[in-house]
């Protein structure tokens, strides 16, 4: 809401300077977001008020003319271009060197005189434009006629316009009365009232206009008043300022005081031409489903049986609350206007102007809650105001249905609960102070504080909600920092979240980089990384309403992010990469929220970096990727173990699933050849992935302690010819639950070779097998009988022989 | 002068003159071989002849033999020695390193910068006795919005821009990705009982248009303490501790006014600018007003107690919700919020 100082120093002395201004609004009552100053360029001494005296022709031009202005130091002459200066009128007048926006430039700039077609000018008569107020420039600028000749323009029209982020339950917030009213309670300043007295003739509204409510569950109160005899006609300069200001446009004196009386008092009117009134009835009632309404702004509008509408004796006027329509506006030619000012339920509204996405400056205070009581203040107000600028003559009395006023109770606010929940006093009377400041009514007795709150606070019900207004005027500064008391509460254990943090930085630990991606992705990158007929990831949940259609799926993988992400790096990147993320799968659920899975997905490729930071002739391959997920599987103290697997996406033969115990708790691979060109990535990339959840089930609560082993271990390296297409994994199976005699038995690869020396169909497998006793140093001679025992019976179960 | 005598001498004399010319180890090596060699070193020959000297002679032969060993021998050593004080000399005058080269470059990973600032966060509320409690992203419309005071015709919907999910059940679209962590704190009063400290971290969605301080993704932590006794000023110090482990030592807060439907009253919380320390510049981080907010916070509605099934007379409660991209953002300069998910090395490397 955009707030002008001036206005608001109708209704409250502010001496504070803008800023230190804004800082008190923001602190207590509403969030300042910025302000502009009107007029901080105009210098007092060189921009002033002069009137008009005379008008006569430029003899040189047909398009200029002289005007003899008096500024305050007696008449005289200026060359002015503009068509609708005139004798009488009261003008903005600068003197040279007057810094003013240059019509050509539109920049700041000196006000520099020269001769016109041969005749000197004493000074310029200024438009907006020049003033930096608006575009406008064919005219200048008239002020009212109360203005004083020689007032710095400054003192006039200058003005300082707030823009303030209101609250969605303070419709009160969206008034200037309102607004001043908490600046009063900040500052302590009195709040004064509007003018709301006019006259009144001696016909009665009711002889005009007749209000049946059909909907008194919608429509809380609906009041009319009628108005005689109006001149209709363009606003006076000070009123169009003000709306201008407010961000709302002029349109005519009868609208206009409508739209200044809610900017003032935050209550909605609604002006009709009376004679386009038909039938003299007026009321609300639901709309027929599929009634249609053109409404103000030309666009025919579908309604339905929960949208409440405003009726004359024959159809549709308005939508109620929001906006009216085209076939009762006020115009040129009315004479008798009949004005609604009512109360609608918020709730209502709203679903209505969200239905109809129509949101209008009266449906925005509506929704927020406004008290019925308003509408007689805004009649008063609005009558007074027409009277004045329209002339005309309101009838007697108001038209009101009101069919249920709600008493207003009030609510007992013990001291003791301000303390309670703030943790300090009020003193009583302060406490006093700021609620009847607000508006509140308040006693005391014993304590307890029996509040009413006013009609426009239809956001406060309880003790909280008092204790609220109290803090935030009383100084949040004033609230001490205190340390939490009492017992801790029980720590529930966290296995996921202990498994998921440990991976993550033992990830990076090995050189993996985190990154984060947007969860939400497009079905054609989950499509290259998870097969259509996939039961749990091949249906992902969309969104209504995505920000963007490439984020439209909550992904149920993470590796088109993740490949996404090396794809877009490999453009400023040569060497080796290696990429983590730790996020959610979100797998679809009957009837319910998502299962999110959480996982660990990393992507590897590359050539390796060398000494000169260059990149090196080999690059990462299979075993790079099994070997970080060993590291990690180890640093979690579990062992996985990894079996060929095929995968949608990964490239067969170069693919383990990976088990630990019973649980299968992820996979490592190289991404099919095709897949990654799908990203854009033309060279061998590796992947895996960790499912954490099921890792939580397997891990270790603590690692499985011994203490190192006082006796040496004996070491025989041994080369064995195997079948070629035989995986390791069981031979060292075999060797490693091989038990003599209390000998442990561990075993490592350290090579693997086909070709020369092997035979075709075979190949070669070098180990160095450890045996170690818990209780002895073994002799020579015991390591040998072991080892001729285990390759017998390697040789026995899966045909491995000792290489010559 | 004695036949003997002289014979080792002229022996000395030969090997001392050939280890002078053996320099380098290898040579050494030969020169031992030949004169102290166990098989048929010259030294050893003359020692194993010592037999056949004449017994008068012997003695005093086999004295001065044992002797010269004795004397090549620790010269060896010496020489050796010598060599190696040599090498290593030379490692420091001949194989003088150049060191301003390059290192031989290793991998390292780090955390994204989100990770880190929502692990410092976590750390600074776990000493306050906080524990972590997760939720899912992908939420009822029920705990995201009606739970927490929010209900469908209400204008404090329009605070929360929502991207819902395309499923109908009975009919109806009740899911959503959550706006906040909030409903976390009905999640949370589900599931336990006072005394509660709670933080939930995690992802939230915004249906927003994205500029340099909005992503339509972002991540929150939510803080919860419900119990007899939580006053608002607990909730100042909780803060105030936070924004100084956060920000540094010197950090001031202040409270404003604020509105979020599930607290009552409501803040937002600012801390003092550390960019310009209010010098009244045009200050592109607190535009001039020497304050930074970072976080919305206030008392737990009595509501949301009363519905939780617990006494509002007798139970309070503070909840607050701080943005962490926005602390990211402040505690390392970080001008744009669209750097964090668009994964680009060149930005998470530096931090
Ligand atoms: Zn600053």
């Amino acid at each position: 809401m955009k707030i002008p100082l001036s206005w608001l120093k109708d209704y409250v002395d502010i001496e504070l300077p803008p800023a230190e201004f804004a800082k008190r609004v923001t602190d207590a009552i509403a969030e300042v977001e910025g302000w502009e100053l009107i007029g901080a360029q105009w210098d007092p001494k060189l921009v002033r008020v002069a009137e008009v005296l005379t008008v006569e022709p430029h003899p040189n031009a047909d398009r200029l003319r002289l005007a003899t202005v008096d500024a305050g130091e007696g008449p005289c002459t200026v060359v002015c271009g503009a068509p609708n200066v005139a004798a009488g009128q009261k003008v903005a007048f600068a003197a040279e060197g007057a810094m003013l926006i240059d019509g050509h430039t539109g920049k700041l700039s000196e006000l520099k005189l020269r001769a016109i077609r041969g005749v000197e000018s004493a000074g310029m008569v200024l438009s907006e434009k020049e003033l930096g107020l608006s575009d406008e420039h064919e005219g200048i600028l008239v002020l009212s006629e109360d203005a004083a000749i020689s007032t710095p323009l400054v003192e006039v029209i200058g003005d300082v316009v707030f823009d303030v982020s209101t609250w969605a339950n303070r419709a009160d917030l969206l008034g200037i009365l309102g607004f001043a009213r908490e600046v009063a309670a900040v500052t302590g300043e009195e709040l004064r009232q509007p003018d709301l007295s006019h006259s009144q003739s001696d016909r009665q509204v009711g002889d005009f206009v007749s209000v049946t409510n059909e909907a008194p569950d919608l429509c809380l109160r609906f009041t009319a008043s009628i108005i005689e005899d109006v001149q209709v006609g363009p606003s006076p300069p000070w009123m169009q300022q003000r709306l201008v200001r407010a961000g709302m446009r002029p349109i005519n004196n009868v609208v206009d005081v409508t739209n200044y009386v809610m900017l003032e008092t935050g209550q909605p009117l609604h002006a009709f031409d009376y004679e386009r009134v038909r039938g003299s009835e007026i009321g609300p009632r639901r709309a027929h489903e599929g009634e249609i309404l053109t409404t103000l702004d030309e666009v025919e509008r579908d309604l339905d049986s929960e949208m409440l509408m405003i009726c004359d004796g024959e159809g549709p006027v308005a939508v109620a609350g929001i906006m009216g329509a085209e076939n009762s506006e006020v115009s040129e030619s009315t004479s008798t206007v009949l004005l609604e000012v009512a109360n609608f339920q918020p709730g209502s509204i709203r679903r209505t102007s969200t239905r109809l996405r129509l949101r209008s400056e009266a449906s925005l205070r509506f929704e927020k809650g406004i008290g019925p009581e308003l509408a007689p203040f805004a009649q008063a107000r609005a009558m007074c105001l027409l009277e004045g600028l329209a002339g005309g003559r309101p009838a007697t009395g108001l038209v009101d249905s009101f069919p249920s006023p709600l008493p207003s109770s009030p609510i007992a606010l013990p001291a003791a609960r301000i303390e309670q929940v703030l943790g300090i006093s009020i003193e009583p009377a302060e406490v006093i102070r700021i609620l009847l400041a607000l508006g509140f009514e308040v006693s005391e007795t014993g304590g307890v504080f029996q509040v009413t709150p006013p009609f426009w606070r239809t956001d406060v019900a309880l003790p909280d909600d008092l204790v609220e207004e109290l803090i935030r005027i009383y100084g949040y500064e004033k609230l001490p920092t205190t340390v939490l008391r009492g017992a801790l509460p029980e720590v529930p254990p966290r296995p996921l979240e202990r498994v998921r943090e440990r991976v993550r930085s033992s990830a990076a630990g090995l050189g993996f980089q985190e990154v984060v991606s947007y969860t939400l992705t497009s079905s054609e990158i989950l499509g290259r990384v998870v097969a259509a007929d996939d039961q749990e990831r091949g249906q992902p949940l969309a969104a209504t309403n995505p920000v963007a259609s490439q984020h439209t799926y909550l992904r149920t993988s993470l590796r088109g992010s993740l490949l996404t992400a090396y794809s877009a790096n490999r453009r400023h990147e040569d060497v080796a990469m290696r990429l983590f993320e730790v996020g959610f799968e979100y797998i679809p659920a009957q009837s319910t929220l998502p299962q999110e899975r959480p996982v660990l997905c990393a992507v590897l490729g590359g050539q390796r970096l060398e000494r000169w930071k260059r990149a090196g002739t080999e690059s990462l391959d299979f075993f790079d990727a099994k070997g970080a997920i060993e590291t990690l599987l180890e640093d979690l103290g579990v062992e996985g173990i990894f079996t060929a697997e095929e995968q949608f996406g990964l490239l067969a033969g170069h693919t383990a699933a990976i088990s630990v115990g019973d649980e299968s708790v992820g996979v490592v691979a190289q991404v099919y050849p095709d897949v990654a060109a799908t990203f854009d990535i033309e060279e061998p990339v590796f992947l895996f992935e960790l499912w954490l959840e099921p890792l939580t089930r397997v891990i270790p609560d603590r690692p499985d302690y011994g203490p190192p082993s006082r006796y040496p271990e004996a070491r025989r390296d041994l080369a064995l010819l195997v079948p070629a297409d035989m995986p390791a994994a069981p031979l060292l199976d075999v060797i490693r639950t091989h038990r003599v005699r209390g000998v442990r038995i561990t075993v490592d690869v350290f090579d693997e070779y086909r070709g020369e020396g092997v035979p075709p169909g075979q190949k070669s497998l070098a180990l160095a097998v450890r045996f170690r006793a818990e209780d002895r140093t073994l002799g020579e001679k015991e390591v040998s009988r072991i080892e001729q025992g285990l390759l017998r019976r390697l040789e026995k179960d899966l045909g491995a022989t000792l290489r010559a | 002068m004695s036949t003997i005598e002289a014979e080792v001498d002229s022996l000395r004399a030969e090997a001392l003159e050939e280890l002078a010319r053996a320099d380098s180890e290898a040579e050494q090596d030969v020169w031992r071989a030949q004169w102290l060699g166990r098989k048929d070193g010259r030294l050893t020959l003359h020692l194993r002849s010592l037999k056949d000297a004449p017994p008068e002679q012997r003695a005093a032969f086999g004295k001065s033999l044992n002797d010269l060993k004795a004397t090549l021998e620790g010269e060896l050593e010496a020489r050796r020695e010598a060599a190696r004080a040599a090498a290593i000399a030379a490692l420091s005058t001949e194989a003088v390193l150049d060191v301003t080269l390059p290192g031989r470059p290793q991998s390292l990973g780090r955390l994204h910068p989100v990770t880190q600032t929502m692990n410092d966060c976590i750390d600074a509320f776990a000493d306050m006795g906080f524990q972590v409690f997760e939720g899912p992203e992908v939420e009822w419309a029920r705990y995201n919005f009606d739970a927490v005071r929010i209900p469908e015709d209400h204008p404090a919907r329009d605070m929360w821009d929502t991207i819902w999910i395309d499923t109908l059940i009975d009919g109806e679209r009740n899911m959503l990705l959550r706006t906040h962590t909030s409903p976390n704190q009905i999640r949370v009063m589900e599931q336990s009982d006072p005394p509660m400290r709670v933080i939930v971290p995690g992802k939230c969605y915004r249906q927003e248009a994205t500029d340099a301080t909005h992503e339509w993704m972002l991540t929150q932590i939510e803080g919860l303490a419900v119990d007899e006794g939580v006053r608002m000023s607990d909730l100042k110090g909780a803060l105030y501790a936070f924004a100084r482990r956060l920000f540094g030592d010197e950090r001031q807060i202040i409270f404003h006014h604020s509105y979020f439907p599930f607290v009552e009253p409501g803040v937002e919380m600012a801390i003092d600018c550390f960019l310009c320390r209010a010098d009244g510049s045009n200050c592109r981080t607190c535009h001039g007003t020497g304050w930074i907010e970072i976080l919305g916070a206030g008392m737990v509605h009595p509501e949301i107690i009363e519905n939780a099934g617990y006494d509002s007379s007798r139970y309070t409660g503070f909840a607050f919700g701080v943005g962490i991209e926005r602390v990211a953002m402040l505690r390392w300069g970080i001008e744009d919020i669209r750097h964090f998910y668009q994964n680009d090395l060149r930005f998470l490397r530096q931090f």
